[in-house]
């Protein structure tokens, strides 16, 4: 079970405009899908007789605010326990239509990697159970890991200037 | 056995005679309370583990009095706070000084704890003296276990020297309606 025939079993699957940018990077396959197609990929991947992805290892929000259409991501680590392969999916999404369909049916460990994407990016995920802040205190009003903020905060009181030597 | 320093204590101020020592209550409740504190470690990052340290064989802080950890704030007199407090935790670290009885101290051990030390970030306490009133502070990154001996030391000064009821005095009262506690 190599990596070109992962990626031809999906673009047989689902076409070319659902499943693109495939690039191996280290040995490691990465796709690209939409939205409407993660669900049924996810689904279809964990159904398949051979690869048998069932393995969620990771769920993790990325933000490129130099891409608008493609701004916020969410990538998914699966990995096939029984062919010891691993897959990466990336799901981009901008920023008015932010929302993400949730993994929680298939996979309850994303219900907290979801929560923190959503913590950190602001990306929502749709039909999560609690979708919340999970590792930030609960009154925040910003996502912290959204690239849009300066490096040094001017309002903050947190260090004196005259501490620092400015 | 000649040369070895023998360090004795000095009795506090007092009338002696033939079996009986008389002296203040304040020197004696001081002695008593400083020389039996039991910390309450407050331990959440690498600063925890220097604690252990300290609390192992080598260090020994129980040489001080402090041999029996109390994980209970009720029955803790000095609050060791040891490690990144994020904000978060923050209204935790409150609850818990707020469940210790009268006398109590807190020690504020590490960077972390002092300042937020290096993580001037979102999520991290600049300080628990933000939320609580510290009384010694033990810079540090983690600091070794003799400079928490130190600040333990300084705890210990603190208690023999205090008045026996300070939770009425004014002063203490303003501190604390600082920190809007009662």
């Amino acid at each position: 079970m190599t990596n070109e025939q992962i990626a031809q079993d999906l673009v047989a699957q689902f076409g070319e405009e659902r499943i693109y940018g495939i690039v191996e990077n280290y040995g490691l396959l990465n796709v690209t899908t939409t939205t409407e197609t993660i669900i049924p990929l996810m689904h279809y991947l964990y159904q398949h007789p051979t690869f048998k992805f069932q393995f969620l290892t990771d769920l993790a929000g990325i933000h490129f605010p130099q891409v608008p259409s493609h701004e916020f991501g969410v990538i998914y680590h699966l990995h096939s326990l029984e062919k010891n392969v691993r897959l990466i999916i990336k799901l981009y999404v901008n920023r008015e239509n932010i929302a993400v369909p949730t993994l929680t049916g298939l996979y309850a460990c994303a219900n907290w990697m979801e929560r923190e994407a959503f913590d950190f990016y602001g990306i929502t995920f749709s039909g999560h159970p609690k979708m919340e802040r999970i590792l930030n205190v609960d009154d925040m009003d910003y996502h912290p890991m959204r690239k849009e903020y300066p490096l040094e905060d001017a309002t903050r009181e947190d260090k004196i200037d005259a501490l620092f030597g400015r | 056995m000649s040369d070895r320093i023998i360090k004795t204590v000095d009795a506090p101020a007092g009338l002696e005679g033939q079996g009986f020592f008389a002296g203040k209550l304040d020197d004696f409740v001081g002695l008593a309370r400083a020389n039996s504190l039991w910390p309450l470690p407050f331990a959440t990052s690498c600063c925890g583990i220097e604690f252990m340290a300290t609390a192992g064989a080598h260090y020994d802080i129980s040489r001080f009095g402090s041999e029996r950890m109390s994980f209970s704030a009720r029955q803790a007199d000095v609050l060791m706070v040891m490690g990144t407090i994020a904000k978060k935790m923050a209204p935790v670290l409150k609850q818990v000084y707020l469940q210790m009885a009268e006398p109590r101290w807190v020690i504020s051990v590490g960077a972390c704890a002092c300042s937020g030390g290096i993580f001037d970030t979102y999520s991290v306490l600049q300080g628990i003296d933000r939320v609580i009133p510290v009384d010694v502070y033990v810079p540090g990154c983690p600091p070794r276990p003799e400079q928490i001996i130190d600040g333990f030391m300084q705890i210990q000064e603190i208690a023999k020297s205090e008045q026996r009821r300070r939770r009425e005095s004014d002063e203490y009262k303003a501190l604390l309606a600082s920190y809007g506690i009662e």
